[in-house]
């Protein structure tokens, strides 16, 4: 039974249901100012199956999302607001460059007006950053909280130099005003819905993706990399090169929900892509299950709606609870809840002695070091389970 | 019976294969220094495929030193020689790829992957990116040849982490054979086991050894009484002496090293 639930078939029938519910139920049950929320959600759902793949298959804990989040994010910002210009007023200026800059646009803004350029930027770009940085850490072996605590720090370095950028960048207040997406009336509530799907057709897409990535060779040698990196050299891997391509598929699939994050929320500013956000993207992939396909789907999308629920009636509390939240989940439950039937499941055993085929799962170690250590159970491609 | 791909029929003997071209590991003025502290010192080695060589000496005498140092793992000075390629200096991964493989003293497998997909790891290094990205669909010929040497055949989907703590060690053993490496460095490959592990750990280096360049850490006077074609001893950093079992037993230095200790002169003579 368990068997064939996990199998193709159970796979194939989990993923059409994804898809039924975000494509059809949720748009015909959704009112649109809710099926836009529910695509920011998405779009933190995307950049968890990316945190899922580096942190919870490879190991990395990447406390810097933000950063490839905010590159997508800007870059369509820039383009949005340059088809704006153009489009409406037509002095292809973004506004508020007249209103606090020279009124000229900088030399680096002028390949986003193309849409091309763009989206491929949008790609391209975080890839890019995420390859030349992962190759210059993981090469140099750092590892663990080093390269914990340098992504940290990019993340506030990069959202510094949005502040200060008040005349290219629009400073702390961002980019906002967005009219059309690709020629798209941004209120006309057709279009809206038009951008959820986008973002829930990216998201079904990323899983797969990451399924795929997971199941593969290569997502077995990522396990090995995590759990033993040393050990993987001498048969002659570099663990490093298996590091860097998992951390551009996370940067990349960060990036490019950042460029949907902007025409469906309509803001982008240092504050999204900073430390705190950067530390919220994790929070949800830990809680939702950090080693597992959807857990860091559902954490994210959970932790998003009940953010944006809690948030506005009980502000401070809010991230008092997050933080609470994520410790005890790192300590006492490092699997997430993804973990928890089969916590569940191994009480019982115990209590009735079931037949069913023991899986070896050692116990949470309740320690801080929890959050760089590989987990056990969570952790076994399905393949091994069986 | 198994096809002898990874285990061609023959037996070990000293000196190595005395037909063909052998290949060999040529080590010669290999230092070690820790903060000044030379834990191997300039050691001179020579075995030849065909020879099973065991690599003996007290505690802290330098034995895993020298193979830390043969893989890339710790920085060295001297040269090693595999067939005619220098090794030294390179990276870890890179010598591996050079058909260098070691097991470690304590046995360190991927204890959250199955015994198979630890063996299909180990056989994969020269895969290319397509074939990575593919699923693992059928098993090697190679890894299924692997898995019934070292007799895990019954515990493909078993996780090795639960494995047996000998079974572990033949895991290990059983990735160095799909590993393809010509080079083998066992550091204490039976520490731990029970005497029927042993004896089948024992003859199982037997029929490894005979194609391959072999050297076994060992400390067990016994086993390498039973199993070794040739041993070096190592004492301080240094080698005290090389030769066969008997000539190294009669060696008046080695007694002397060896002295109070339960090793060889205790079951010398
Ligand atoms: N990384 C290191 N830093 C400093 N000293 C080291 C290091 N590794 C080993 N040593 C020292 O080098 C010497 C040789 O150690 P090594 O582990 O090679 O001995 P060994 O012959 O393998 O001993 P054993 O039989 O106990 O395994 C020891 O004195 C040890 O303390
Ligand atoms: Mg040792």
């Amino acid at each position: 039974m368990m068997g064939l639930l996990r199998g193709r078939l159970g796979t194939a029938a989990g993923f059409t249901l994804g898809a039924l519910l975000l494509l059809g139920v949720a748009p015909a049950v959704l009112p649109v100012f809710s099926l836009g929320l529910l695509g920011k959600f998405l779009c933190f759902a995307i950049v968890a199956v990316g945190i899922g793949l580096a942190w919870g298959r490879g190991g990395m804990l990447t406390l810097g999302q933000g950063v490839f989040f905010g590159l997508g994010a800007y870059i369509m910002a820039m383009h949005m607001k340059l088809a704006d210009a153009s489009l409406f007023g037509g002095s292809g200026v973004p506004d508020f460059m007249s209103l606090y800059g020279s009124g000229e646009v900088p030399g680096w803004w002028e390949p986003f007006r193309s849409p091309v350029v763009t989206l491929l930027a949008v790609v391209l770009i975080p890839g890019l950053v995420a390859l030349v940085l992962g190759l210059a850490v993981f090469k140099r072996r750092v590892k663990g909280a080093y390269f914990a605590i340098l992504s940290q720090a990019l993340a506030a370095a990069f959202a510094v130099f949005l502040i200060g950028q008040q005349a290219t960048t629009g400073g702390s207040n961002g980019l906002s005003g967005f009219r059309s997406f690709f020629g798209f009336d941004l209120k006309d509530p057709n279009n809206k819905v038009m951008l959820y799907l986008i973002a829930a057709v990216v998201l079904l897409l990323s899983i797969a993706l990451a399924r795929q990535l997971m199941h593969s060779r290569f997502g077995e040698l990522l396990v090995a990399v995590r759990d033993q990196e040393e050990r993987v050299r001498f048969l002659g891997y570099d663990p490093a090169t298996i590091k860097t391509v998992t951390y551009v598929v996370a940067a990349v699939l960060a990036g490019i929900a950042g460029a949907l994050f902007v025409p469906l929320v309509g803001i982008i500013s240092p504050a999204d892509v900073g430390v705190i956000p950067s530390i919220a993207f994790l929070i949800g992939v830990a809680i939702g299950g950090r080693a597992t396909l959807l857990g860091p789907v559902l954490g994210a999308v959970s932790v998003a709606a009940a953010q944006s629920a809690l948030s506005s009636t009980f502000p401070s509390f809010w991230v008092y609870f997050q933080g609470l939240l994520f410790i005890l989940v790192i300590g006492f439950m490092p699997g997430g809840l993804a973990s928890l039937p089969s916590l569940i499941g191994r009480r019982g055993k115990f209590r009735t002695a079931a037949s069913t085929p023991a899986l070896p799962v050692a116990p949470a170690p309740a320690s801080p070091a929890a959050l760089l250590k590989p987990e056990e159970e969570a952790a076994m491609p399905e393949e091994a389970r069986r | 019976m198994t096809t002898p791909t990874l285990l061609p029929d023959g037996e070990p003997r000293a000196g190595g294969l005395r037909h063909g071209r052998p290949k060999y590991l040529e080590v010669r003025g290999l230092s070690v220094s820790f903060d000044g502290f030379l834990a191997v010192d300039n050691v001179n080695l020579d075995v030849v495929q065909g020879d099973l060589r065991f690599l003996i000496g007290p505690n802290g005498a330098g034995k895993t030193t020298v193979i830390d140092a043969i893989t890339g793992l710790v920085p060295a000075t001297g040269s090693v020689n595999h067939t005619g390629t220098e090794i030294l200096g390179r990276k870890v991964h890179q010598v591996a790829r050079l058909g260098v493989g070691r097991t470690f003293q304590t046995a360190s497998v991927f204890e959250n992957l199955s015994v198979l997909q630890n063996l299909d790891i180990a056989a994969g290094a020269g895969r290319g990116p397509l074939r990575m990205l593919r699923r693992r669909k059928t098993v090697d010929p190679a890894v299924e040849e692997a898995l019934e040497i070292i007799g895990l055949e019954g515990a493909t989907g078993k996780m090795a982490g639960i494995l047996a703590h000998g079974q572990k060690q033949w895991l290990e053993i059983g990735m160095l054979l799909v590993q393809n490496s010509d080079v083998l460095l066992l550091d204490e490959p039976i520490a731990g086991m029970s005497q029927d592990e042993r004896g089948e750990t024992g003859e199982l280096l037997r029929r490894i050894a005979a194609s391959r360049i072999t050297v076994v850490v060992e400390h067990d006077m016994d086993f390498v009484r039973e199993y070794a074609t040739s041993v070096t001893v190592l004492a301080a950093g240094k080698v005290l002496s090389e030769g066969s079992v008997a000539q190294v037993q009669a060696d008046k230095k080695v007694q002397d090293v060896y002295l109070g200790s339960s090793g060889v002169e205790a079951a010398g003579a």
